[in-house]
């Protein structure tokens, strides 16, 4: 772990006085204000816009509860208290974003179920959202007691063939070469290889 | 033209087509020129050069040359056709739609023996255009008709919409529209037309042949590899609007004979 400069100092220092729940708060006022911009003219196809916004925040919230390790590895910032509510985020998105395509765009239960399994880009999304599931239930004191800390750390790889199943749903959904689906692939392997052992990193 | 707008409404129809409104159709565009987002060609397409516009006619016509619009429709009467617009991606709108007869123009410049296709190519300005410099597809957008198809009365190359100028988003200064087909058909900012004996290029296709035919007539049966063209969303119904079922043809039935005994399922 490198040593924290004087940035990371401070920013510990702040991440220590400032406590967590604000964020379950911003993320639940976002949520319902993308709802809100959907229903008041933000687009004339509110629905796909909608999906689309949900899905793009839960990839962010991806993006920045996998940057939480890597950062204090690297940078001896240290969020660490801030990672189960964006890990949570990721979900809740991904949960929003996935009730809107099933009854507001799909609207119909046998096709939804077709979309799953005849859609690859769909399958993977799916597949994303239901390893997901096992990680929001388990993210709360007991589970992790119960679980053990080794236990619990490794149902949480789960989160790795998350991010890379959640990038390829958006990359697949593309017509034509659009960059951002590439952009965010490459953040998300990016991270995901910061936490390839130091010696392999080394040797390479 | 002999049709007006109301005997183009197809007999699929029981009550009048409602048109989207201005907005609806001007700031919700697929024209990958200026970016792979539906706003970005009202953001952006204000930079398209469309004064002077030229159109070249080449190939297989008694009259090839570089036409300005006015030298292309001189002698034809633009009248307003309001039809379905269907795009392969499920959404759907009703547009107001100014123009003349693609067969009243290739009737002008002159349709030789021995063409069997028409090609149309876009402009490309690429300082102008930002989903060029990105390489979104490869442009110029290129596009083509069977030229029976080109002829049918329901296929015209329009200027306008709500009998307004073009606006640039939507295809200024002219472009094709066909209305049995999926959008992307209906190739915008037109500056060639080519009379030509084989099948010419389509850009759709050719990007990704397993999911763009050439002929690309809506037809709900047969589904794109990666969503269903079952049903549709008219465009303006807001966040809880319901999905309604897409018709063959997208409704315009009268096409029909032009595929008569070809199997639309290989020919999508």
């Amino acid at each position: 772990m490198a040593a924290p400069g004087a940035l990371a100092q401070r920013v510990n220092g702040w991440a220590r006085r400032v406590p967590a729940w604000p964020l379950y708060a911003f993320g639940g006022l976002y949520m319902a204000w993308l709802f809100w911009q959907a229903l008041n003219g933000v687009s004339v196809e509110p629905i796909d816009w909608l999906e689309r916004a949900y899905g793009i925040t839960a990839l962010k919230f991806l993006v920045a509860t996998l940057a939480v390790t890597p950062l204090r590895k690297f940078a001896g910032v240290n969020l660490l208290k801030f990672r189960r509510a964006l890990g949570l985020l990721v979900f809740f998105f991904v949960l929003a974003h996935f009730l809107v395509w099933a009854i507001l765009d799909v609207q119909a239960l046998g096709a939804v179920w077709a979309d799953i399994v005849k859609r690859p880009y769909i399958t993977i999304g799916m597949g994303a959202f239901l390893l997901l599931i096992p990680l929001a239930l388990t993210s709360n004191n007991a589970s992790v007691r119960r679980l053990g800390g080794a236990g619990w750390r490794k149902l949480h790889w789960l989160t790795y063939p998350v991010a890379v199943l959640g990038a390829l749903h958006y990359i697949w959904l593309a017509r034509g070469f659009a960059i951002e689906p590439l952009v965010y692939m490459a953040i998300l392997l990016g991270l995901l290889a910061t936490r390839l052992p130091a010696r392999r990193v080394a040797a390479a | 033209g002999a049709l007006g707008a109301a005997s183009v409404a197809g007999p699929a129809l029981a009550q009048p087509l409602e048109p989207n409104t201005f907005e609806e159709i001007t700031t919700y565009n697929n024209f990958y020129e200026f970016g792979y987002d539906k706003s970005d060609p009202s953001r952006y397409a204000d930079a398209m050069q469309v004064e002077p516009w030229s159109i070249k006619v080449d190939g297989l016509v008694d009259n090839p040359g570089d036409y300005t619009v006015a030298q292309l429709l001189e002698g034809l009467t633009p009248e307003e056709r309001i039809y379905r617009h269907r795009c392969v991606e499920g959404w759907s709108m009703v547009i107001p739609w100014t123009g003349v007869e693609l067969a009243d123009v290739l009737g002008k410049l002159g349709v030789q023996e021995g063409a069997k296709f028409v090609a149309f190519e876009t402009t490309v300005q690429p300082e102008n255009m930002p989903g060029v410099q990105a390489g979104v597809l490869d442009f110029p957008y290129v596009e083509g008709l069977r030229l029976d198809e080109a002829m049918h009365p329901l296929a015209i190359l329009a200027t306008g919409l709500y009998r307004e100028p073009m606006p640039k988003q939507n295809g200024a200064p002219i472009r094709l529209v066909t209305p049995w087909k999926y959008g992307f058909k209906s190739i915008k900012s037109l500056v060639r037309i080519s009379l030509v004996e084989e099948q010419p290029p389509a850009t759709w296709n050719q990007t990704n042949p397993h999911e763009y035919g050439f002929y690309s007539n809506v037809n709900p049966s047969v589904d794109h590899p990666r969503w269903s063209q079952a049903t549709e969303r008219r465009i303006g119904g807001g966040l809880f609007s319901s999905r309604q079922d897409t018709l063959m043809f997208n409704g315009y039935d009268e096409v029909a004979p032009l595929y008569e005994g070809m199997d639309l399922v290989e020919n999508f």
